[in-house]
């Protein structure tokens, strides 16, 4: 039995602990907020924060968690609005297939947390992990900016 | 805004039944139901085919209207558009549409969603059909209010007359006048008048992407789902010789094991338990395996000397009369294989039904084609195969969607009655997708003295770039692989002249002798199929990097020798328009820095692009920095400027990231680029500036613009590295190792 808590609240699993966090969250707990994306940590497309921190879930073992705070996209909302960053990515159209968003939206949120008001450059380097097929880059970088203009 | 995506057979008649009640209306119909097609007039893209209104339109009691279209979602905003141009031409506001896409019990067939054509098919054909149910529902207001047609004006779907009587749509018994054909004699609005068409509209499925709401197919859970997983082969010929299922088949949460001849499949209770399971099988699997693939190095060398199955003569256009050539110039061009790469792997789920339907949700592009093409595989109905579109990770062409809902509906078939959903593993996906074709194109012109073309000749050297399921098992991965295998038909370079692989092989400039000779080789060493842009992206590299060498041969700047031959003004203007948006004029070059530029059409019929690109290279490294990058688009009359914006920049964005990093590397026997490490795409910190103008042409024609800026951006990075090196790179991907070799073999 893994117990953490999942967006602020508790929750506990007995699934095996080896167990990829990505399958749980995706499975057990029907988080949409974090995507399969290539199984080895090379993409960012199921990037969740684990105490705040950028983790790449896919290949994270559930065991990883046991006693800390996940948070996936949809822990990121404001209730039921949208939060500033999930705004300006709405603003700012900011995507084209959506896929790789959730990634982003995660990655940027944990570099605003520990950088309120990052440059351009800042911006690309937190998120050049992430990666982006469609070619939205510039829209995510905008989007990025405009939050942290309006905090 | 309700984007309502394949409801359930149920949810579609509950929303839409209460139009069996049938009603006698006045109207003449002046196509009788007995005229022959041939003798009906031509109607707006798909409309044609697909005549009847209530096809596509439906006006529903609840205040809403449902769109039905065969075009899908890729993330092109395509869904966006066409909801704008009902919400224009039927009077009503956009969160009024309930959309289903892509659902073959549903929606018209529409074909492939492909070759920047929804713009021109579909949103033509929902702009037809809106403004004629418009027109219906107004007769039908003035005949019950007994008011004249002229004296009707509509807001959000409230009819009112000058007289102050009133009604809406949703009140109006419609019944069975929109079951009745398309006349293509209703007029649409003027543009002043439109709300949403030329406005930079919100997409309709990105906020719920943006806050964690359930949009993918991924994402979609039915209570009981299985998780499939496949072995596939070590390399496209092996033959499976044997394998332990028994192992695969007692293992934790494995519900069946399936084998048919080489094809290898688990289905078990969680993906986790699948995937071990699949792991399993391959560490006992052991297959026949054939060494006969040329390798990346020896690509080129095996295009040029394999014999063709059709040498094309594309365009024919000898000179007539002139002076014998002063000089000739020549040069050879080449592209690797690519990869679509969608970020997601490709997914799907399938159930076979106890009505023996087989349900498939997929992200392919060609639901009904797909369909087809399955069911002959399982030896079913053709109606008894229903896929339903969901969306997916952006796919860029034909990449392995189809082969996801073909591998779904094969391990469904082990479990009747159960949802099987499957999604491939990286590996699975680089490995095994139908790549862009590696092509060879040869140009050569004849000069007068001055350096202007007397006659101009290209030739390329391509594999297919065309092998969609089209109906057939046989373009199906698996379908291949099974006891009794289904054989890849013969590939066609499909369309016509000018667009397969020879996609905009024929140059828009207007040359005194223009030749153009396409090597079509249905050989495939590496699996190939449409890749955005097909054989446009090299071609239009090899064209634009082909006339950068001329216009510096002739000593004349670049823009003004392409508009020595370029005649269409669309095309002369959308050249100009990027050039000062670059400030061409007044650049001056530095240390290191140089410029380019690349233009297309589209197929030479859709939309317009030029690109404009400064860069620095380090001749140390050999690496290239792209400075900043404009374009112009002209894709007739815009519907969502920020859609096409969005559209151009991805292009030049994924554009550049081939252009500059990607090749699929391969030995004698297998593929291996199978990651994101051994195939490397462009990061954010690489990715330029981008300044998009867009000209608007109200009023004209949808071009389509999705596969516009891939060609102009791959000749205006390499025109601009020869304008900051001096040295000619003619082999993408122009790789820092590629760049310093070159350098240092000209120093």
């Amino acid at each position: 039995m893994i117990s953490f808590k999942l967006n602020g609240k508790p929750v506990r699993t007995t699934v095996p602990e080896a167990t990829p966090l990505l399958e749980v969250l995706a499975h057990d707990f029907q988080m949409n907020g974090c995507k399969f994306g290539c199984g080895k940590s090379q993409c960012s497309a199921c990037l969740v924060m684990v105490d705040g921190n950028p983790v790449r879930s896919c290949m994270a073992p559930l065991s990883a968690v046991a006693g800390r705070s996940v948070t996936t996209l949809e822990g990121l909302m404001n209730g039921d609005k949208p939060s500033r960053l999930q705004q300006a990515f709405i603003d700012e159209q900011a995507a084209q297939c959506g896929y790789c968003t959730s990634g982003m939206i995660v990655q940027a949120q944990a570099l605003l947390d520990r950088n309120p008001k990052p440059s351009d450059a800042e911006v690309r380097t937190a998120l050049d992990g992430n990666l982006c097929r469609c070619g939205a880059h510039n829209r995510i970088v905008r989007a990025v900016l405009r939050a942290a203009q309006g905090a | 805004m309700t984007l309502k995506i394949n409801p359930t057979r149920r949810d579609f008649l509950q929303s839409t039944g209460y139009l069996t009640l049938a009603f006698a209306i006045p109207l003449e119909d002046a196509l009788s139901q007995g005229t022959p097609v041939s003798a009906k007039p031509r109607l707006a893209g798909d409309l044609n085919s697909t005549r009847t209104l209530s096809a596509w339109l439906r006006v529903n009691a609840n205040q809403t209207v449902t769109l039905m279209v065969g075009k899908v979602e890729l993330g092109q905003g395509i869904l966006t558009a066409v909801s704008q141009i009902c919400a224009d031409e039927l009077d009503i506001d956009l969160q009024r549409i309930q959309l289903i896409s892509g659902d073959t019990a549903l929606v018209p067939n529409e074909g492939v969603t492909a070759g920047s054509f929804s713009m021109p098919y579909c949103a033509t054909a929902v702009q037809q059909a809106s403004a004629e149910v418009r027109a219906i529902l107004l007769q039908l207001a003035a005949d019950k209010l007994k008011q004249p047609t002229a004296s009707l004006s509509v807001k959000d779907g409230l009819i009112q007359s000058t007289s102050g009587a009133q009604i809406a749509y949703w009140d109006l018994v419609v019944g069975e006048a929109l079951n009745r054909e398309a006349t293509g004699l209703v007029k649409f609005k003027p543009a002043s008048e439109y709300r949403y068409i030329g406005r930079p509209v919100q997409r309709i499925d990105l906020t719920p992407k943006m806050l964690g709401q359930s949009m993918f197919l991924q994402e979609h859970r039915p209570a009981g789902m299985l998780f499939g997983h496949i072995v596939r082969p070590p390399t496209y010929q092996a033959k499976l010789l044997s394998v332990n299922l028994a192992l695969a088949q007692r293992m934790p949460g494995v519900v069946k094991v399936v084998r048919n001849g080489s094809f290898l499949g688990i289905v078990a209770k969680r993906e986790g338990q699948a995937l071990a399971a699949a792991k399993a099988l391959t560490a006992t699997a052991k297959w026949k395996v054939e060494k006969v693939l040329p390798g990346d190095d020896g690509i080129f060398d095996w295009l040029r000397k394999t014999t063709p199955n059709k040498i094309i003569q594309t365009k024919v256009q000898p000179r007539v009369g002139g002076p014998v050539p002063a000089k000739t110039m020549q040069a050879t061009y080449y592209r690797p294989y690519h990869m679509h790469a969608s970020i997601g792997t490709s997914s799907a789920m399938a159930t076979l039904g106890e009505d023996g339907v087989m349900l498939i949700q997929t992200h392919s592009q060609s639901v009904f084609e797909t369909a087809l093409a399955i069911s002959k595989m399982l030896g079913m109905a053709p109606d008894k195969v229903r896929c339903q579109h969901m969306q997916g990770s952006g796919c860029y062409g034909h990449n392995l969607a189809d082969d996801a809902a073909a591998d779904a509906a094969l391990l469904a078939a082990a479990v009747p009655g159960k949802t099987v959903r499957l999604q491939y593993t990286r590996e699975q996906e680089h490995l095994w997708e139908p790549y862009g074709s590696a092509m060879v194109i040869q140009t050569q012109a004849g000069l007068d003295e001055q350096g202007n073309v007397l006659d101009w000749d290209l030739q390329l050297w391509s594999t297919p770039h065309g092998t969609r399921p089209s109906g057939e098992p046989g373009n199906l991965l698996s379908a291949r692989y099974l006891a009794k295998p289904f054989a890849m038909p013969l590939p066609v370079n499909a369309g016509g002249p000018n667009y397969a692989a020879d996609r905009n092989a024929i140059a828009l400039y207007d040359f005194p002798g223009h030749k153009v000779l396409t090597h079509f080789i249905t050989e495939m060493p590496l699996r190939a199929s449409s890749t955005r842009g097909l054989g446009a992206y090299a071609n239009v590299f090899a064209i634009e990097s082909f006339i950068d060498e001329l216009a510096v041969a002739a000593q004349v700047d670049p823009v003004e020798y392409r508009l020595r031959y370029l005649k269409d003004d669309r095309a002369r203007e959308a050249l100009v328009k990027a050039a000062e948006k670059f400030g061409w004029a007044s650049w001056r070059k530095t240390e290191g820095r140089g410029r380019g530029i690349g233009f297309a059409r589209y197929k030479n019929i859709a939309g317009y692009c030029a690109v404009a690109m400064e860069v620095e290279v380090n001749r140390q490294t050999g690496r290239i920095r792209v400075i900043r990058a404009v374009a112009s688009s002209d894709t007739g009359q815009v519907v969502n400027p920020d859609g096409v914006m969005n559209q151009i920049e991805g292009g030049m964005i994924q554009s550049l990231s081939w252009s500059l990093k990607e090749e699929v590397k391969f030995d004698d026997t297998k593929v291996l680029s199978s990651d994101w490490n051994s195939y490397p795409i462009l990061t954010f910190s690489e990715v330029p500036p981008i300044d998009v103008v867009l000209i608007d042409r109200p009023g004209s024609p949808f071009l389509g613009t999705g596969e516009a800026s891939q060609g102009p951006t791959s000749a205006a990075l390499a025109n601009a590295v020869f304008d900051a090196t001096g040295v000619r790179f003619r082999r993408l991907p122009l790789t820092p190792e590629r760049i310093k070799e070159g350098l240092d073999k000209a120093a």
